[in-house]
């Protein structure tokens, strides 16, 4: 009988090129996404070396993440900035590779568009100059953030060496309550297992609650897989995925897609196939989650409480809960919900895609975003953008005092104007709550569509499982 | 790549766990095109009071560990962004050496890249090693990739583990790029097979 293989085992078998002695496995990469922030070395070393784009037609290229989110034609007003997106420009331009750029109709969060667009598919492995790669796993797809020595060498090489990571089963029991969703469950996950309890693994997240997802909510699960130390998140496809793909642009079309089919039906992992580790999660003791330190780990239940320090295990832990709590400017003891925000941010590559956005409009409609709170909706990509206006969400945001933004990375990481002033707190559906990530000392606290819609009208943390929906 | 072999240095200690890579190079500094130039920014909100001012206690403010070439910090080390940009902050500055209890995946894999020596020691060597950093000034430690092995010369000696492949590369300073293509019969013979699927090509 054959070997028991996972789903991860299934796709680095089929993508090992060869195993040169003494060195790593050489992995072949079907997609490799370019962005602004970390390409512009990596071509740079090309040009150097005399070397070209092996595959431009297995490389994709937008901008994203300094993007400015007002009103496209308004000009760039951060020079640097600016020679960034232009550099992007013309590397793609010289190197041959596709790029959806500013003005395009299908720009938007690099892990938003290559979903949405169909380049992302089952069974690839997939690359990209940024750590929230590992959304696309959310396709049963072996998808890695690498840094840009290795963007150089995809690009020249479409192979990477790759050491062979080790295999995590999430397996998740049970249904998600009313009000909680994927970003809760990814947040409870790494409550549970820690920022670095994945670290050197493969996740793959299995069980009824996941299988239960929708694509959106298998990619913001996916996303989050970093936060948890891992290399990779992934989801086994199924009729869920196919039914999301079928269609799509560059997805395969008439008897390619009846073969393409047939093939990812065989990715799923055989039963009885073994990992490296086994985590089990029981979906209905999840709550809406809001972290309350500056790492995602730091998670409490909306109707819970900051722990007080004594409650924790080590010196060490202490401390470090001190030093976080001292730049969240919080109080051990205080209730979650009487913790009030300056600024809500719906919105990055964890929660930006229509499904989101229609969880969060459907908490603001009929309700007025409190008087102190500056909040902003920031699609993922223009797609994302032209469905939801043509569903009227973006009025229902408008009525209800958010601001509706152009597509982009925008407040989740502040490269573009959008950012916090010291001492503002935000509840943010982004997945960083580091210091300073929204903005130097900007206080981030990382929560679901849903309860940031709830804490931008309430103007303070809230359950979401109380609201009053219109 | 230079390559690692012996480094003597001066030791920084960084008593801090999960110290994620938008602490190590902050996303302003993210948008220059170029590789190098860094260094002045590492840790740049770290090293800066609420004021803008020098924070006079933040370790690599303090004069005693000016010229250190060798870090020292709490597991989980690089967590976060892929950014290689903490990687090139951190050689700019003029540290040749990280020593942690862990690091996170992909900024080990960047030290690499840059022949940069991550070197995992265990939670209570990490402590000591902090303790003696901390109580003598100018302590400075040698590792010896070769021998994998960390010590002072004060009687503290280590040895540690490292993949053979990543210290082979390392010691010789070897072009990654360069040792893939020289498979580049097997890279195109994979592509002969794996032929870039039709709907890709209208991209």
């Amino acid at each position: 009988m054959a070997e028991k293989r996972t789903l991860f085992e299934k796709i680095w078998d089929e993508h090992v090129v060869c195993l040169p002695a003494d060195r790593l496995p050489l992995l072949y990469i079907d997609l490799h996404l370019v962005h602004e922030v970390t390409s512009p070395q990596a071509f740079d070393g090309l040009r150097v070396a005399k070397r070209k784009v092996r595959q431009p037609h297995r490389t994709v290229a937008t901008v994203d993440h300094n993007v400015p989110t007002e009103p496209r034609g308004t000009p760039i007003t951060d020079p640097i900035a600016a020679r960034q997106i232009q550099a992007l420009q013309i590397n793609c331009k010289e190197f041959g590779v596709p790029l959806f750029d500013i003005d395009s109709p299908d720009q938007g969060i690099v892990h938003v568009i290559g979903p949405e667009m169909g380049i992302t598919q089952p069974g690839m492995t997939i690359v990209c100059g940024d750590s929230h790669t590992s959304t696309h796993g959310a396709f049963g797809s072996l998808a890695f953030g690498i840094g840009t020595s290795e963007v150089e060498h995809v690009l020249a090489t479409q192979c990477l060496p790759q050491r062979k990571p080790k295999t995590m089963l999430i397996h998740v029991s049970g249904k998600l309550g009313e009000g909680i969703g994927a970003k809760d469950l990814a947040l409870g996950i790494i409550g549970q297992i820690g920022t670095d309890g994945a670290t050197g693994h493969v996740i793959e997240y299995a069980g009824e609650a996941v299988r239960a997802l929708s694509m959106e909510g298998r990619m913001t699960l996916c996303n989050m897989s970093i936060e948890a130390g891992a290399r990779a998140g992934m989801v086994a496809p199924d009729d869920t995925t196919f039914a999301y793909m079928k269609g799509r642009r560059f997805a395969p079309q008439s008897a390619d897609w009846d073969k393409a089919i047939a093939h990812w039906r065989t990715l799923p992992s055989d039963p009885g196939a073994h990992y490296d580790t086994v985590v089990e999660i029981d979906a209905s003791k999840l709550a809406p989650f809001v972290t309350w330190g500056t790492n995602p780990g730091m998670v409490v239940p909306v109707s819970g409480r900051i722990p007080e320090l004594s409650a924790l295990g080590t010196e060490a832990e202490r401390q470090s809960a001190a030093r976080m709590l001292e730049y969240m400017g919080l109080k051990p003891g205080t209730s979650i919900e009487d913790i009030s925000v300056d600024r809500v941010f719906i919105g990055s590559c964890t929660n930006s895609r229509l499904e989101d956005l229609r969880a969060a409009a459907r908490v603001a409609k009929g309700h007025h975003v409190n008087g102190k709170v500056r909040a902003m909706v920031v699609p993922g990509s223009q797609v994302v953008k032209r469905l939801a206006e043509k569903e009227g969400l973006d009025k229902i945001f408008q009525d209800a005092g958010f601001e509706w933004r152009e597509s982009g990375c925008s407040m989740c990481l502040g490269m573009n104007p959008d950012i916090l002033q010291p001492g503002e707190r935000c509840a943010s559906t982004s997945n960083r709550n580091f210091e300073g990530r929204q903005g130097r000392g900007g206080r981030t606290h990382l929560v679901s569509p849903m309860m940031a819609a709830a804490a931008a009208i309430a103007g303070h943390f809230t359950d979401i499982r109380n609201w009053h929906f219109n | 790549m230079q390559p690692f072999r012996i480094h003597k240095g001066k030791v920084a200690p960084l008593d801090r766990a999960n110290v994620d890579t938008d602490q190590i190079i902050p996303k302003q500094f993210l948008k220059r095109i170029e590789r190098t130039g860094f260094g002045e920014f590492l840790f740049y909100d770290w090293r800066r009071g609420k004021d803008g001012r020098p924070d006079a206690s933040f370790t690599l403010n303090q004069p005693r560990y000016a010229d250190a070439s060798i870090l020292v910090a709490g597991k989980n080390f690089g967590c976060g962004s892929s950014r290689e940009h903490a990687v090139w902050a951190l050689e700019d500055y003029g540290f040749r050496a990280v020593i942690a209890p862990s690091f996170a995946d992909i900024f080990a894999n960047n030290c690499v890249q840059n022949g940069i020596l991550a070197v995992v020691l265990d939670e209570v060597q990490v402590r000591e090693i902090m303790r003696r950093a901390a109580e003598a000034a100018s302590y400075q430690l040698t590792i010896d990739l070769g021998q994998r092995r960390v010590q002072d010369d004060q009687g503290f000696s280590t040895s540690f583990q490292i993949e053979e492949t990543t210290r082979h590369r390392l010691l010789n300073g070897l072009d990654d790029i360069g040792l893939t293509l020289l498979q580049e019969s097997d890279i195109a013979a994979y592509e002969a097979r794996h032929p870039v699927p039709a709907a890709a090509k209208q991209l």
